[in-house]
C-alpha cells in the first residue's frame, strides 16, 4: 500500500512543478466559458438557464484535455516499465496516476467553477448542488479517462482520438450531474437519485478504470 | 403505388438502404477478389502455405 | 478419442474457410428470399397506419436496422470476450468484421430515424432516447475502428480494441439508461406509440429476420476476406524472409521454377 502513496505524492509533485498543465485547463475552462455567451448572447436568463450544461461540458472538455499526459511521460522515458516491474499492481499504479490527475485537474477545475458561475448568472441556489455534483463526478472523468488514456498511449497525436473513445463514456456522468442540478433547482429533494447514481457511476468507475487501463499498458507495454 | 403525401421520405428511406447495402455488398465481394488474386500470385511464385496444399474450393470463390 | 465443440472445431481457420463456403450461399439465398417476403408484404399487403399514414412503411427497415446495430456491437462484444478470455483464435477475425457492418446499420438507422421523424414529428432529428442511444452508439463504433487503425501491431490493435468493445458494452446500458432518464425529464411523454398492429406485425419479423440473415452472411463474407488477407500477409513476410535468406530451391523467380 506504501508503493501505491509513493507512487501519488510523486505524481503530485510531478504535477505541481509542472504547472503548466494545470494552467492551460484552467485556461482553456475559462475560455470556453467565456465564449459561449460570446455565441449565445448576453441574455443573462438564457444564459442562467443553461449554465448548469455549459460549466459541465466545459469541465469535461478541460479535464479531457490533460488526460493523454497521464500515462504519456512516464512511458516515454522508461520509467512506466520500470514501475510495472516493481512490486505494485499494474492496477493500482493506473489508480494512482488517475487519481492523480483528479486531484490536481479535476478539483482546481471544480474550485474555479464558482467564479465562472458567476459569468453566467447561475442562480445562487444552484451553486452548492454544481459544485457537489461536479465532486461526485470527478472520479468517473478520471478514472474512466484513464482507459483511454492507456488505450491511445502510443497512437502519435492520440488525444483526438482519445477524445472520441472517452466522450461517450462521459454521457452517464453528464446526464446526471446535470439532472442533479436542475433538479435541485425545482425542488429541494429532488436531487437525491440523480446524486445516488453519479455516486454509482463514480464508484464503479473506480474499479472499471484501472482494471481495463492496466490491461491496456500491458499490452502497449509487449 | 401511391404512398401518401410524404412519398419522397419512404424512397428516400428505402433508397439510402438499398444504396448503403449495396456499397458495403460490393466492397465485401471486391475485397475477397482482391485477397484471391494476390493469394493465387503468390502461389504461382511459389510461395506456398505450410501445408501446401493447393488453393481448394474451400479458399477461392464458391463461398463468395 | 477427441471429441471436441462446435467452436473448438470452428476455430481452426481452414476447417472455418471449408464450411462457411458451404454454409455461405445458402445463408445468402435466405436473406434474400426472406427480405424479398417481406418487402412484398411491406408495399403490397400491409396497410397504412392510422396515424401515420404510408411512413410507417419507413418502420419496416428502420426497426431491423436499429436491431442489428445493438447485435452488430454485441458480436463484438462477444468477440471480444472470446479474444481476451478463451484466446480464440478466430476471436478477433470476427471482431474485426463486425464493427464496420455494426457502424453500417447503426448508420442506417439514424438516417431512416431521421427520415421517418420528419414527417412524423416535424423535424429531421429529435432527442428522443432510443435515437440518441444509437448515435451514441455510432460513435462507439468509430472509436473501435478509429482506435484499431491507430494501432500498427496486428496483436496490440486486436487486443486493445477488445478491451475498448468489452468496456463499450459495460457502458452501454448505463447509457441507455441515462438517456432514458434525460429524455423523460424533457419529455414528458413520448410521442411514438410502442404497440404494432398483428398486420404489420409479421411483415416486420420477416424483414428483422431477413436482415440478420444477411448481416450474419455479411460477417461471414467479411470473416472469410479477413482471413485471406491474413494469409497474403504471412506469406507476403514469408517470402521476403525467403528472399532474404535466398534459398535456392524456393526463390520468388518464376524462371527457376
Amino acid at each position: 500500500m506504501s508503493a501505491f502513496f509513493t507512487l501519488l505524492k510523486r505524481d503530485l509533485r510531478l504535477a505541481l512543478r509542472d504547472g503548466g498543465a494545470l494552467g492551460t485547463a484552467l485556461g482553456f475552462y475559462l475560455i470556453v466559458v467565456s465564449l459561449l455567451p460570446l455565441g449565445l448572447g448576453p441574455d443573462l436568463n438564457l444564459l442562467s438557464r443553461i449554465a448548469p450544461g455549459i460549466l459541465w461540458i466545459a469541465l469535461l472538455l478541460a479535464a479531457l484535455l490533460s488526460l493523454s499526459r497521464m500515462f504519456e511521460t512516464d512511458y516515454e522515458d522508461g520509467s512506466l516499465e520500470a514501475i510495472a516491474a516493481g512490486p505494485l499492481p499494474l492496477e493500482l499504479m493506473a489508480g494512482a496516476k488517475a487519481l492523480a490527475h483528479a486531484l490536481t485537474t479535476g478539483v482546481p477545475l471544480v474550485v474555479i467553477t464558482p467564479v465562472l458561475a458567476l459569468m453566467l448568472n447561475l442562480d445562487l441556489k444552484a451553486y452548492p448542488v454544481l459544485i457537489a455534483s461536479m465532486g461526485l463526478g470527478i472520479p468517473a472523468i478520471s478514472f474512466l479517462g484513464s482507459i483511454g488514456a492507456a488505450l491511445t498511449l502510443k497512437t502519435r497525436r492520440g488525444g483526438l482520438l482519445l477524445a472520441l473513445l472517452v466522450l461517450p463514456l462521459y454521457v452517464p456522468t453528464l446526464i446526471f450531474g446535470i439532472s442533479a442540478v436542475n433538479a435541485a433547482l425545482s425542488g429541494p429533494q429532488g436531487a437525491s437519485s440523480s446524486f445516488l447514481i453519479l455516486s454509482a457511476v463514480s464508484l464503479v468507475s473506480l474499479v472499471v478504470g484501472p482494471l481495463a487501463a492496466a490491461a491496456a499498458l500491458r499490452i502497449q507495454m509487449q | 403505388m401511391d404512398l401518401g403525401p410524404h412519398a419522397a421520405f419512404i424512397w428516400a428511406a428505402y433508397g439510402v438502404f438499398i444504396a448503403v447495402l449495396a456499397a458495403v455488398l460490393a466492397w465485401l465481394w471486391l475485397d475477397g477478389k482482391a485477397q484471391e488474386r494476390t493469394l493465387a500470385a503468390l502461389e504461382a511464385r511459389g510461395i506456398k502455405r505450410r501445408t501446401s496444399r493447393p488453393m481448394s474450393q474451400a479458399d477461392a470463390g464458391t463461398g463468395s | 478419442m477427441q471429441t471436441q465443440t462446435l467452436t473448438q472445431r470452428l476455430a481452426n481457420p481452414t476447417r472455418f474457410m471449408e464450411l462457411s463456403a458451404l454454409v455461405l450461399p445458402w445463408l445468402w439465398a435466405l436473406a434474400g428470399a426472406l427480405i424479398a417476403i417481406a418487402m412484398y408484404k411491406v408495399f403490397f399487403i400491409a396497410p397504412a397506419d392510422y396515424q401515420q399514414g404510408e411512413t410507417v412503411k419507413i418502420m419496416y427497415i428502420h426497426v431491423p436496422a436499429a436491431w442489428l446495430a445493438m447485435m452488430g456491437y454485441g458480436i463484438v462484444a462477444l468477440s471480444s470476450f472470446g479474444l481476451l478470455v478463451f484466446r480464440h483464435p478466430l476471436a478477433d477475425v470476427s471482431a474485426k468484421a463486425a464493427a464496420p457492418l455494426g457502424a453500417a446499420f447503426t448508420l442506417l438507422a439514424l438516417i431512416t430515424g431521421s427520415l421517418w421523424g420528419k414527417p412524423m414529428w416535424g423535424t429531421y432529428w429529435v432527442w428522443d432516447a432510443r435515437l440518441t442511444s444509437v448515435l451514441v452508439l455510432f460513435f462507439l463504433y468509430m472509436g473501435l475502428i478509429a482506435l484499431r487503425n491507430s494501432v500498427e501491431d496486428e496483436s496490440a490493435a486486436a487486443k486493445l480494441t477488445a478491451i475498448l468493445g468489452l468496456v463499450g458494452v459495460a457502458i452501454l446500458p448505463v447509457i441507455k439508461f441515462s438517456v432514458d432518464w434525460w429524455n423523460t425529464l424533457h419529455q414528458p411523454s413520448t410521442g411514438f406509440t410502442q404497440t404494432v398492429d398483428p398486420s404489420m406485425r409479421t411483415p416486420l419479423l420477416i424483414s428483422a429476420l431477413g436482415f440478420t440473415v444477411l448481416f450474419l452472411a455479411m460477417h461471414m463474407k467479411g470473416m472469410r476476406n479477413e482471413i485471406l488477407r491474413r494469409r497474403v500477409k504471412s506469406l507476403t513476410l514469408a517470402a521476403v524472409e525467403r528472399a532474404q535468406t535466398s534459398l535456392p530451391e524456393q526463390t520468388s523467380l518464376p524462371e527457376a521454377r
